[in-house]
């Protein structure tokens, strides 16, 4: 999205300065030495947050190689001793734990690509089609909130809400109702958390759908509505197809994402809910190494975990472009 | 913005009464069903916070007598944020986390509006690959342990600067910042060259300045997201005489361990825990309450939609 956004960004100033007036541009003749004593100051500007972007990207990155390695923090990575593929055969040869985790990201990402991934669409055609400015933008202001909570937020509100002593069943309880049993409870714990991305998140999410469906010409509309057409077989043949690139753009991205699910959100009810249901690659990766000192196999799993994303990621956005959309980037 | 508004405006007004911006106008039965449904998805997202406000604010035996939770207080007592808030483990954490806020605030505006900059200088040595590194960097994440060896190796372990320098330049950030600067009439740049102004007089007096609204949003945003740290913390500082609000958070609401006298201020009476535990969430949302009307107005303006559409 972002490399699109970039490169977009270029061609359009490109447009603005036909001269390219800019600095000067490369003479030729200049040597490397005078643009390097003329560019400097720019290079030192650049430094300091280049240097963090290096070091924690990338550098960081290296680090990925105690993935084969035994490794012991005692040693360090230069004399903890080099085990080849090891650490993934153990994950291979199906560590139950590793194999649960999986299984569960695998789960939850389904169910977010099928209840969180629409709910913004549907928000912003609902928001879109309101008539009076000033509601929509009450509407948008209450709903962009809970995108600035934290996760510890959002799971302690939850919980106050849902919980055992939460405002719900101290409700059901004053009344002589029956109470509910959420917080905790396993069978409850995927509609729980995908209900917390959905309260999070819809309504943030809604902010790229709807300047999308700014941009859609009018014109469309006011022909198709001169032809008769509904305000239903509007949005079914302009509307949503305005929306296309936006919803193919985003589900690569999501692709891309679909090993890393809500760290934070899950580590935080791991506690109450038990690891059965709640354990996830990261947490996984977490658990076993930072906490249980299973470094290389845990590092192992991310490097797994990166690649595969990575992949996902190029095989998603060639295959957007074999079917004719703009994809990610284009290399 | 404003011609379309006008535009739009006068074509609600003017010729075919029956069509808003094209859009055959909703009958009656669809707007109730609208109004319904948005008051409904409204309510799920404020009823929480008034719950929890008002339980923090209501005084002991109100809460007790409702057996923990209640919607509108009898009255207001402020025991609950007196306790939490005249020393101990909470007052602690809430200093620990303004100061991270500041400081990483500052620091990655610097460091993000000089990269920036540095970036939107096309042409100049460099800065083709500088610009693909950032970029890429966007693309792939180094995973939990790789981040956490690093972080050991240059000694931030048990240190707020483990909370700070890791995440201090957002890379999305600085191509916003740098599509900003982009964008600038660069008549103006090249004849303050043309006058002899070097790359750092102009960065300071004409790109800081200029800068100034798009600094405001990107700013607030790393301040939000300094205030609500929880995973470099969580990864990065074992030692809880350390501990930000958002970990604090997560031990005493939670996870539910009690909060005894030695962990509160010296205030006498101890109020309900679920009393203290409301007190805490709200004074964790407060500061994002406080900065929200101003992170409105900027993307209302569609400053951020803009930058990440291109």
């Amino acid at each position: 999205m972002t490399t699109t956004a970039g490169r977009q960004a270029t061609t359009r100033s490109r447009k603005l300065r036909p001269d390219g007036a800019r600095t000067p541009a490369r003479r030729p003749g200049q040597s490397w030495w005078a643009r390097l004593r003329r560019d400097h100051p720019v290079l030192l500007l650049a430094l300091p947050g280049m240097a963090v972007i290096v070091v924690f990207q990338y550098l960081a990155l290296g680090g990925n190689v105690i993935a084969f390695q035994d490794y012991q923090p005692y040693l360090g990575i230069d004399r903890s001793l080099w085990v080849g593929f090891e650490n993934f055969s153990i994950l291979f040869n199906g560590d139950p734990r590793f194999l649960q985790a999986l299984g569960n990201t695998l789960y939850i990402t389904l169910l977010q690509t099928v209840f969180v991934f629409p709910a913004p669409i549907v928000l912003a055609l609902l928001l879109n089609s309101l008539v009076s400015n000033k509601i929509k933008q009450t509407v948008q202001s209450v709903l962009y909130l809970p995108h600035f909570l934290s996760w510890v937020i959002v799971v302690a509100v939850f919980q106050q809400v849902l919980g055992g002593a939460g405002m719900i069943n101290n409700f059901l309880r004053a009344n002589g109702w029956d109470t509910i049993s959420i917080i905790g409870n396993p069978d409850a714990f995927y509609a729980l958390i995908t209900s917390q991305v959905i309260w999070k998140d819809t309504g943030w999410a809604t902010i790229l759908f709807l300047a999308v469906l700014s941009q859609i010409d009018r014109s469309l509309y006011e022909a198709s509505a001169m032809d008769g057409a509904s305000r239903w077989r509007q949005i079914w043949h302009i509307t949503l197809p305005g929306m296309r690139s936006i919803i193919v753009l985003l589900l690569i991205l999501k692709l891309g994402d679909s090993l890393s699910v809500g760290f934070e959100q899950l580590i935080l009810q791991q506690q109450a809910v038990g690891r059965d249901v709640s354990e996830v690659l990261d947490t996984y990766v977490y658990n076993n190494g930072v906490i249980g000192g299973a470094w290389g196999i845990s590092a192992a799993v991310g490097l797994v975990k990166g690649v595969v994303g990575l992949v996902l990621v190029l095989v998603a956005n060639k295959v957007a472009h074999a079917l004719g959309e703009e994809g990610v980037y284009r290399a | 913005m404003s011609s379309a508004e006008t535009a739009s405006s006068a074509r609600r007004t003017g010729r075919s009464g029956a069509l808003i911006d094209g859009v055959p106008r909703p009958g009656r039965v669809e707007n109730v069903i609208k109004a319904v449904v948005l008051t409904a998805i409204c309510a799920v997202v404020i009823l929480p916070f008034i719950g929890i406000i008002s339980t923090s604010l209501a005084p002991a035996d109100q809460v007790t007598r409702a057996g923990g939770f209640v919607l509108l207080p009898e009255g207001i007592d402020l025991t609950a944020y007196r306790s939490i808030l005249t020393g101990g483990v909470v007052t602690r954490a809430l200093l620990i986390s303004s100061v991270v806020t500041a400081v990483g605030t500052a620091l990655s505006l610097t460091l993000t509006a000089m990269l920036g900059w540095a970036l939107s200088r096309r042409g100049s040595i460099g800065n083709r690959p500088l610009l693909l590194l950032v970029l890429v960097s966007l693309l792939f994440n180094p995973g939990i342990i790789p981040s956490y060896l690093v972080v050991q190796q240059l000694g931030l372990l048990d240190t707020l600067w483990a909370i700070i320098i890791p995440t201090s330049v957002s890379a999305f950030n600085v191509i916003v910042v740098r599509a900003f600067f982009v964008g600038l009439p660069q008549e103006v740049m090249d004849s303050a060259r043309i006058d002899g102004a070097g790359e750092w007089k102009l960065f300071v007096h004409m790109g800081l300045p200029l800068a100034r609204p798009v600094l405001a949003v990107v700013g607030l945003f790393y301040g939000v997201g300094y205030w609500n740290a929880f995973f470099n913390a969580l990864l990065y500082i074992s030692d809880s005489a350390l501990w930000p609000l958002q970990l604090v958070l997560r031990t005493y609401v939670v996870d539910g361990t009690q909060l005894g006298a030695q962990d509160l201020g010296p205030e006498v009476s101890l109020p309900p825990q679920t009393t203290i535990q409301m007190a805490i969430l709200v004074i964790s949302i407060i500061p994002i309450l406080i900065v929200y009307p101003f992170l409105q107005r900027h993307f209302a303006k569609g400053m951020l939609t803009g930058a990440v559409k291109g």
